[in-house]
């Protein structure tokens, strides 16, 4: 309010505690004020960590997410008691082991009994950034007996680990956002920009294409297109043509917001000054338009980001998108589909939990980085 | 039924009787990150017939200074302190003090409009480009009369012929951006005129207008004022339009009056530090070809960072070290009509 | 004017070319023709086709010429009203698809009925009182509308409600009338199902439209002209309300063309959870068992039925701005 009131005074202010204002890059400026928004701040954190649990995966599993067995169908979350019996920390869950009885051959539940937690201990095998062959994980069982297994979330009706499987599906549902994003960054900057710059037939062909683009219902259509898909091509193959089919629909906001920059910065006085000053065109764009919307363009890419993870996890959630044996929020939640697994296994909603909490993380930081690139817009 | 309209009021007040008296204004808007005294202790008379010029750079409170007194401050501006005293009817009433009044109750509405009203700097963003021109002239004659729509109609079509329309039957039905800059000026002190209200503030009338059409509107607010006997309040950072339509002059700086006085007096014997420099900037064609037009050196402070004493005083070239930085300077009264707030002529020190 | 509106036609009709090439595209896309798919289920039911039949029934279908003229074919056909045969249901597209696509208008047009209704009053209270409580909690309810995808949003519905209430929140007709031919009990049972699908639709687009509404006011909060109406001595309610309410009503409008794509979209998925009668069902059935001319005429006409709702919309907005009205004359 008193910024807008006083705006013009409060930029020409020459005291010296603001002159490093005046020195400081776009991207500088941008950082300043974003600090000031914490929840954006909160959300920056909260969006980071997701990505460690993406590259991390694996380690954060504890079970094979792939590994399947009938007997432990649906079975609960297991909680961790912290403290054992006696007052100390040692974390511990309790299982309950079925035996073979020696004599009668029957099936005896022994009463449940407690197994220790460990960390850095051995499990599946797997690579690290596809280059370490390890099998080390976060957390574990100590000394387990054959059937004991830790599932912190519970499993499906197939019996596999639901925790681990959600580490592998962020990964999954997490890379396919940030390829889409960059994708459809490309395909933005290059026809807005493009739009921007040659204007006439050119940025008319190019705007009506986005109204056309906007103008359809865009879930129907990426149902049809990865309906398509060949049921033989392999899930590397069907992931990639996903992220094309969902980036090739979603570059329009991008490419608005490029263009309308764009032609916006054009009529600014240092671009004009530039000009004047005989620097070429691309020096114009790059050395002195580029930076000043660098931020326009990371926010709207952190705006842009959930609503490809939304589309991606409906796609699969409905069985057109990726395809199991692949693991992504989408197939995880598509278990969750039915009312009666909701019933028995009310669990498989946890899934819902970080679609929802990485969307929300992206809207507020979204929102704050475009407050802090644009103050006065 | 309506007020006729006439070229010349039935019983216009007689020329300076007092109407609006601001005495100790304090406008402040509070946030977190500070005060800003937006008007910070203003005082002045505007009487009937007459002009009273408030002039300053951008920034110091001119416009503050006005709705303060309609009592349309956007939030979080607040009339800490003062007095507004308007004697409403052209000086027939019983004074009122508006300062008083909050800001949407009934009595202040009642005044707004039809006591005093506001003529806008920007005539383009100053209407909503959603309604006819005409629609929002009727408004306000329906507003605080009660007209009939074709009583109001046929007021708003003589409104714009008063203040030169051409077309008026057909312009009254259009949208604002149909219009001129300088016909939307028009139509802008039409609307201000429709209640036939005895204080009109102008708030920098013509410096979106091209100079033809600033000596066009400047010469119907003379004209209008003459025959409707208004007390005018002409804000603006020009000098120029200062000289040509103000009878009493009001400097201020980041919301201090530093110098009051009669327009001949303020021109020829200028005594405040600020009002001086501010003279010396205007552009003369006496002046010597190719010389460096005079500027003020610096800039005004930001409004959260105010300098400590006179608030000028990093700026003044009269600076006086230990006394200007140290406390702000009283109004130094010289004569009945003429006042200065600076340490040359006392300052109360 | 009539430019706008020229331009605004020319635009939907190229708009719904291009969903109508698209669709053919994804009847076109499955490897083999509907040839190769019939001799398939041929095989499968134990009778076999020979070479020279299958010939005679490409040559019967059109499908040696190429492609454009296939499509010529198509569209023709579908221009008269014929949409094909769908080989899962062995009946005309038409009967098959039937009511569920007035049933996905019927929710579609409820929805943005519900987005505006709730997001008009919220936008301009956000607006007209920042930063108060009742700000923040409508900025926090809207941050998880949008964030909450709405088929998730149904999930969660339909879970709590058998969990706690033991019903079934799903459908758009209780189980007697769902076969029933319709009567006014039948319509009022349908009255009774449609808010729940149509908030858990409108809902997302209600927390946009409410960020709008807000950030367009607070704008136009600002402007001079609000100043000018507070100086005629209007109330604030009446300022508010009659200025810049009206002109942040503008853009606000002009949303509706993408929010109408987007709420046909969003039914598509939540019809699935919450087993709505729509075309969305069919749609994924559809897709998933190959049946392309079904899943392409349905893709035709969710588009189309967009298309004419983004149009009906922009003339909504070409009626309410003068600005627009008046760019001619």
């Amino acid at each position: 309010m008193i910024a807008r009131l006083f705006g013009r005074t409060s930029r020409a202010d020459s005291a010296s505690a603001e002159e490093r204002f005046a020195v400081a890059s776009q991207l500088q400026l941008t950082w300043w004020r974003f600090r000031r928004h914490k929840l954006a701040l909160a959300s920056g954190v909260i969006v980071i960590l997701f990505y460690l649990v993406a590259a991390f995966a694996d380690f954060l599993a504890v079970n094979d997410p792939q590994d399947t067995d009938s007997r432990r169908s649906f079975a609960p979350p297991q909680v961790i008691s912290l403290f054992d019996d006696d007052g100390s920390f040692r974390p511990y869950v309790t299982v309950i082991r079925a035996r073979r009885d020696p004599r009668t051959f029957r099936m005896v539940f022994d009463q449940s009994s407690k197994v220790y937690l460990t960390m850095f201990t051995p499990g599946y095998n797997y690579t690290l950034f596809g280059l370490f062959e390890t099998n080390i994980h976060l957390l574990g069982l100590k000394d387990p007996q054959p059937g004991d297994g830790l599932y912190l979330l519970g499993t499906d009706r197939l019996g596999r680990d639901l925790w681990s499987r959600m580490m592998v599906a962020t990964r999954v549902s997490l890379t396919i956002g940030l390829a889409g994003v960059i994708i459809s960054l490309f395909l933005g900057i290059l026809l807005g920009g493009i739009s921007a710059i040659y204007g006439g037939v050119v940025d008319m062909a190019i705007q009506r294409t986005i109204e056309i683009i906007r103008s359809m219902p865009t879930i129907p259509l990426w149902m049809g297109l990865a309906a398509a898909l060949p049921s033989d091509w392999s899930v590397m193959q069907i992931y990639f043509a996903i992220t094309v089919i969902i980036a090739l629909l979603a570059w329009t906001d991008l490419a608005r917001v490029v263009r309308g920059k764009f032609l916006s910065l054009r009529e600014e006085d240092f671009v004009t000054a530039a000009e004047l000053a005989g620097a070429g065109q691309l020096r114009i764009i790059f050395r002195h338009m580029l930076p000043s919307f660098l931020s326009h363009i990371i926010a709207a890419t952190s705006l842009a980001l959930p609503a490809m993870i939304i589309s991606e996890t409906s796609l699969s959630f409905l069985g057109l998108g990726l395809r199991p044996p692949a693991i992504s929020w989408g197939i995880l939640l598509q278990d969750a589909q039915n009312i009666e697994a909701l019933a028995l296994a009310p669990w498989l909603l946890m899934a819902a939990v970080p679609v929802i909490v990485i969307i929300l993380a992206f809207n507020f930081l979204g929102d704050g980085l475009r407050d802090a690139a644009d103050p006065y817009g | 039924m309506p007020p006729t309209l006439m070229a010349e009021r039935a019983a216009a007040p007689a020329a300076g009787t007092p109407i609006l008296s601001v005495r100790g204004l304090k406008t402040y808007f509070r946030a977190d990150d500070g005060v800003v005294r937006a008007v910070d202790g203003v005082s002045f008379d505007v009487r009937a017939g007459r002009t009273l010029g408030i002039v300053g750079e951008s920034g110091c409170g001119k416009s503050i200074t006005a709705r303060s007194i309609l009592g349309i401050v956007d939030r979080p501006g607040k009339i800490e302190a003062g007095e507004v005293w308007l004697t409403p009817g052209g000086g027939t009433g019983a004074p009122i003090d508006l300062a008083k009044l909050a800001s949407d109750s009934a009595e202040m509405r009642a005044i707004r409009g039809k006591e005093i009203a506001l003529v806008f700097q920007e005539p383009m963003s100053s209407f909503s480009h959603y309604y006819t021109v005409g629609n929002q002239i009727m408004e306000a004659i329906r507003l605080h009369s009660d007209a009939t729509k074709q009583q109001a109609h046929a007021r708003a079509v003589e409104l714009l012929r008063l203040v030169g329309v051409p077309k008026p039957e057909r312009r009254v039905d259009e949208y604002p951006f149909q219009l001129s800059g300088g016909l939307r000026q028009r139509v802008m002190i039409a609307m201000a005129l429709a209640c036939d209200p005895h204080v009109l503030i102008a708030d920098e009338p013509t410096t979106a207008l091209d100079v033809t059409t600033q000596a066009q509107i400047l010469d119907l607010m003379r004209e209008l004022q003459a025959k409707r006997a208004l007390a005018l309040i002409l804000i603006t950072h020009d000098m120029g339009v200062i000289a040509e339509m103000a009878d009493d002059v009001v400097v201020m700086y980041l919301g201090r009056v530093v110098e009051r006085g009669p327009v001949d007096a303020i021109f020829h014997d200028p005594k405040h530090p600020y009002t001086q420099a501010l003279l010396r900037s205007i552009p003369s064609i006496m002046a010597t070809p190719r010389t460096k037009l005079a500027t003020i050196s610096g800039s005004i402070p930001h409004p959260l960072n105010r300098p400590t004493g006179c608030p000028f005083h990093p700026r003044c070239p009269d600076f006086k070290p230990g006394v200007c930085d140290k406390a702000e300077p009283a109004t130094t009264v010289i004569d009945d009509r003429r006042e200065v707030a600076c340490f040359l002529y006392g300052g109360g020190a | 004017m009539i430019s706008f509106f020229v331009r605004r036609l020319l635009l939907a009709i190229l708009t719904m070319w291009v969903v109508s090439v698209l669709s053919y595209v994804i009847i076109q896309l499955p490897p083999g023709d509907f040839v190769d798919t019939y001799i398939s289920q041929q095989s499968a039911s134990g009778s076999t086709v020979s070479a020279a039949e299958a010939q005679s029934l490409r040559e019967l279908y059109g499908l040696d010429q190429p492609v454009w003229i296939q499509y010529g074919k198509w569209i023709t056909r579908i221009l008269t009203g014929d949409f094909g045969e769908s080989m899962e249901w062995r009946q005309p597209v038409k009967d098959v698809i039937g009511d569920r696509l007035w049933f996905t208008v019927l929710i579609s047009v409820a929805a943005l009925l519900v987005t505006w209704g709730l997001a008009l009053p919220i936008g301009i209270y956000s607006a007209v009182r920042q930063y108060s409580f009742g700000d923040y909690a409508f900025t926090l309810i809207g941050f998880v509308g949008l964030a909450v995808p709405n088929f998730l949003l149904a999930l969660i519905i339909m879970y709590l409600s058998f969990r706690y209430l033991g019903a079934n929140a799903g459908g758009l007709f209780s189980a007697e009338f769902e076969l029933a031919p319709w009567s006014w009990a039948k319509l009022w049972d349908l009255i009774k199902h449609l808010p729940l699908p149509s908030v858990i639709l409108a809902l997302g687009g209600t927390a946009q439209l409410i960020r709008i509404m807000r950030a367009n006011l607070l704008d136009e909060l600002r402007r001079p002209y609000v100043v000018t109406a507070r100086a005629k001595g209007l109330p604030e309610r009446w300022v508010v309300l009659k200025y810049p309410v009206r002109a942040a009503l503008n853009p606000f409008a002009s949303t509706v063309a993408y929010l109408f794509p987007y709420l046909v979209s969003g039914s598509v998925i939540i019809s699935i959870v919450l087993s709505l009668p729509t075309v969305g069902p069919l749609l994924v059935r559809s897709l998933i068992s190959q049946d392309m001319f079904l899943a392409g005429t349905i893709v035709l006409l969710l588009g189309v039925l967009t298309v004419i709702g983004t149009f009906i919309s922009d003339l909504v907005l070409m009626w309410v701005d003068p600005r627009i009205r008046h760019q001619m004359d």
